[in-house]
C-alpha cells in the first residue's frame, strides 16, 4: 500500500468515526426523550379518568379521588403569572427595541434580564417567600403567581425585543415620515409586524413556567381542597406530582403519573401551537 | 414661480463627519426638482434634511437654514410631526406596512384625524386613483400589501404619502429597485403629482432626471456643483464637472 492510498484510507476512517460519534450522541439524547415520553404515557394515561379531572384528592391511604383542584390551581396561577409577566415583559421589550436601543439604561436592563434568565428558579422561589409569604403570614396563590411571573419576565422581554427588532428600520422611518407620532408607529405598525413572533415567545414562556415546581413549593405550597381565595395556599399539578411521587401509596404514584402526563401534554400542545404560528409566518 | 423651499448655507454633520457643505438652492413650488450625482455625494443626506429624518438617530447636526413657506424648519423646538405631515417621503425600497393594502393607505388618512369609516374609504380610493393603482388592486384591497409586486408596492407607498395631503413629496431613488415598465409608471405618476405637490427626487438615473424634472441640482462630495433648469444642465452645463458627469466621463 503506497502513502497516498494510506492517507485516503485514514481520511475515510476519521470521517466514519466522526459520523458515528455524532449519530450515537444524537441517538443517546433522543433515546432518553422517548423513554421519558413512553413512561409518562404508559403509566400516566391509565390514571386518567372522569374523576381525575372532576374530584378532589381522596384522604391519604384511600383509593379514588382526583386532582381537579390542582388542575384548576395550575391554570389559575399560570394565568395570573401570565397576566403580570406578559404585559410588563412586552413593554420592557418595547422599551429596549423602540426607545432605549443603545442607551446605557437599555444595556443594563438587557444585562440584568440575561442574568435573570439563568437564575435558578428555586432562588426566585426563596426571594418571593421573603417578599410575599413571610411578611403576609402564609403561603398564597398570588405569591406563586408572582414567582412564576418573575421567571417569565426575562424570557418575554428578550423575545419581544428580538421580534420587534426584526421589523426593519425602513418601516419605522416610513411611518414617521408620514407624520405619525412615535407611539402610533410602535403600536399600529411595529407591533403588527412582530405580532406572531411575540405570540410564539409568550406561549413558550407560559409553557415553561407551567412546568415549574421549585418556586411554588415556597409560595403557593399545596392544598387538599378547592381554593378560590388568592391569599390562601393553592394546589398545583407540579407540586402535587412532587408530593404524590414521594408518598407511600400506590394510588398516589398513579395520580402523580397522571399529573405528569397532563403537564407534558399541555407543554407539548403549547409548543406545537407556537411552532405552527411560526410556520404560518414563514409561509 | 414661487420658491417653496429655500436652503441657505446648509451644513450637515454625521457626528464628526461633515456630509453637506454650504448648500444653497431653492425648490420651486409645484415643480419637480431632481438631484443627481455620484454615490455618496450627499443627495440622499440632503433630501433627508428636508423632513428632518436625521433627527431619528443621535449625533447628527444641522447648521444653516431650510426655509419652507417663510419658516426655518431647523429651528429648535419645531414640531417634527407637523413638519413630516407637510413634507412626505417615498423611500428607495418600497416600505409597505405589514397590513392590508387598504390599511396601509388608511393609516395615513387616519393620521389626519379622520375617523368616519365612509370618509376613510373615500380618501383611500382617491389616493389610490391618484397613484394609478386603484384599477389594479380594487378587488383585493384587503389582502396583505406584501403580496403586491415591487412596482405596485412603491405606488402604494406613494398613495400612502399622498393620502396625508402633504405639500412637498420627497422621493429617494424611488425607481432604483424597479423594472423599466414599473419605472415608466412611476414617472408618469410624478408628472401627475406635480399639479398638486412640490416634488424633490433623488435619482441615479440621469435620463430620468432629464425626463421628469424642471430643475436639476448636481451634487458632488457634499456640495452643490451646479443648480439650474434641467434642460440647461443637460445641454449647456456651466461647470466642467457637471459636463463630465452627465456625459459619463466619470461617476
Amino acid at each position: 500500500m503506497d502513502a497516498q492510498s494510506f492517507h485516503y484510507m485514514r481520511r475515510k476512517f476519521y470521517n466514519l468515526l466522526a459520523l458515528s460519534v455524532s449519530v450515537i450522541s444524537a441517538g443517546f439524547g433522543i433515546f432518553f426523550l422517548f423513554w421519558i415520553l413512553k413512561d409518562v404515557i404508559s403509566f400516566g394515561l391509565p390514571a386518567l379518568n372522569g374523576s381525575f379531572f372532576t374530584e378532589l384528592p381522596a384522604p391519604p391511604g384511600a383509593e379514588g379521588g382526583g386532582l381537579a383542584n390542582a388542575i384548576f390551581g395550575t391554570m389559575l396561577i399560570t394565568g395570573i403569572a401570565t397576566a403580570i409577566g406578559v404585559p410588563s415583559g412586552i413593554l420592557a421589550g418595547t422599551y429596549l427595541s423602540e426607545y432605549g436601543r443603545k442607551s446605557r439604561v437599555a444595556s443594563v436592563v438587557r444585562f440584568v434580564s440575561d442574568i435573570l434568565v439563568s437564575a435558578p428558579s428555586i432562588v426566585v422561589g426563596v426571594f418571593v417567600y421573603a417578599l410575599l409569604v413571610k411578611p403576609f403570614g402564609g403561603f398564597s396563590a398570588i405569591a406563586g403567581a408572582v414567582a412564576l411571573s418573575i421567571i417569565m419576565l426575562p424570557v418575554v422581554i428578550r423575545t419581544s425585543e428580538e421580534m420587534l427588532k426584526l421589523v426593519p428600520d425602513a418601516t419605522r422611518e416610513a411611518a414617521l415620515a408620514l407624520g405619525a407620532p412615535h407611539w402610533k408607529v410602535t403600536v399600529h405598525v411595529v407591533y403588527r409586524g412582530a405580532l406572531r413572533g411575540i405570540t410564539t415567545g409568550v406561549m413558550l414562556a407560559v409553557a415553561r413556567v407551567s412546568g415549574e415546581t421549585a418556586p411554588l413549593l415556597f409560595t403557593s405550597f399545596n392544598n387538599s381542597f378547592w381554593n378560590f381565595d388568592m391569599s390562601e395556599p393553592t394546589a398545583t399539578l407540579t407540586v402535587t406530582i412532587f408530593n404524590y411521587a414521594m408518598g407511600p401509596y400506590e394510588d398516589w404514584h398513579q395520580k402523580a403519573w397522571g399529573g405528569a402526563f397532563l403537564i407534558t401534554a399541555i407543554v407539548l400542545c403549547v409548543t406545537l401551537l407556537s411552532r405552527l404560528i411560526v410556520r404560518r409566518k414563514a409561509a | 414661480m414661487t420658491d417653496k423651499i429655500k436652503i441657505k448655507d446648509l451644513n450637515f454633520h454625521y457626528g464628526a463627519k461633515q456630509a453637506l457643505k454650504n448648500i444653497n438652492l431653492s425648490v420651486k413650488e409645484k415643480e419637480i426638482t431632481a438631484l443627481i450625482g455620484p454615490s455618496g455625494c450627499g443627495k440622499t443626506t440632503f433630501l433627508r434634511c428636508l423632513n428632518r429624518m436625521h433627527d431619528l438617530y443621535p449625533g447628527n447636526r444641522y447648521e444653516g437654514e431650510i426655509i419652507i413657506d417663510g419658516k426655518n424648519i431647523l429651528e429648535k423646538g419645531l414640531d417634527l410631526i407637523k413638519l413630516r405631515s407637510r413634507v412626505g417621503m417615498v423611500f428607495q425600497k418600497p416600505t409597505p406596512f405589514p397590513m392590508s393594502m387598504f390599511e396601509n393607505v388608511a393609516f395615513g388618512v387616519k393620521l389626519m384625524g379622520i375617523r368616519k369609516k365612509k370618509e376613510i374609504s373615500e380618501r383611500v380610493e382617491k389616493a389610490l386613483r391618484d397613484s394609478a393603482l386603484w384599477d389594479e388592486i380594487k378587488d383585493r384591497l384587503h389582502e396583505p400589501a406584501l403580496s403586491l409586486s415591487g412596482g405596485q408596492q412603491q405606488r402604494l407607498c406613494i398613495a400612502r404619502a399622498v393620502a396625508v395631503e402633504p405639500e412637498v413629496i420627497l422621493m429617494d431613488e424611488p425607481c432604483s429597485a424597479l423594472d423599466p415598465v414599473a419605472t415608466a409608471k412611476i414617472e408618469d405618476l410624478m408628472t401627475d403629482l406635480k399639479k398638486y405637490y412640490t416634488v424633490v427626487i433623488v435619482t441615479h438615473n440621469m435620463q430620468q432626471a432629464a425626463r421628469v424634472s424642471e430643475y436639476t441640482g448636481f451634487f458632488m462630495l457634499g456640495e452643490v456643483v451646479e443648480f439650474d433648469f434641467t434642460r440647461k444642465i443637460f445641454t449647456a452645463p456651466a461647470n466642467k464637472l457637471t459636463e463630465d458627469y452627465i456625459t459619463g466621463r466619470f461617476g
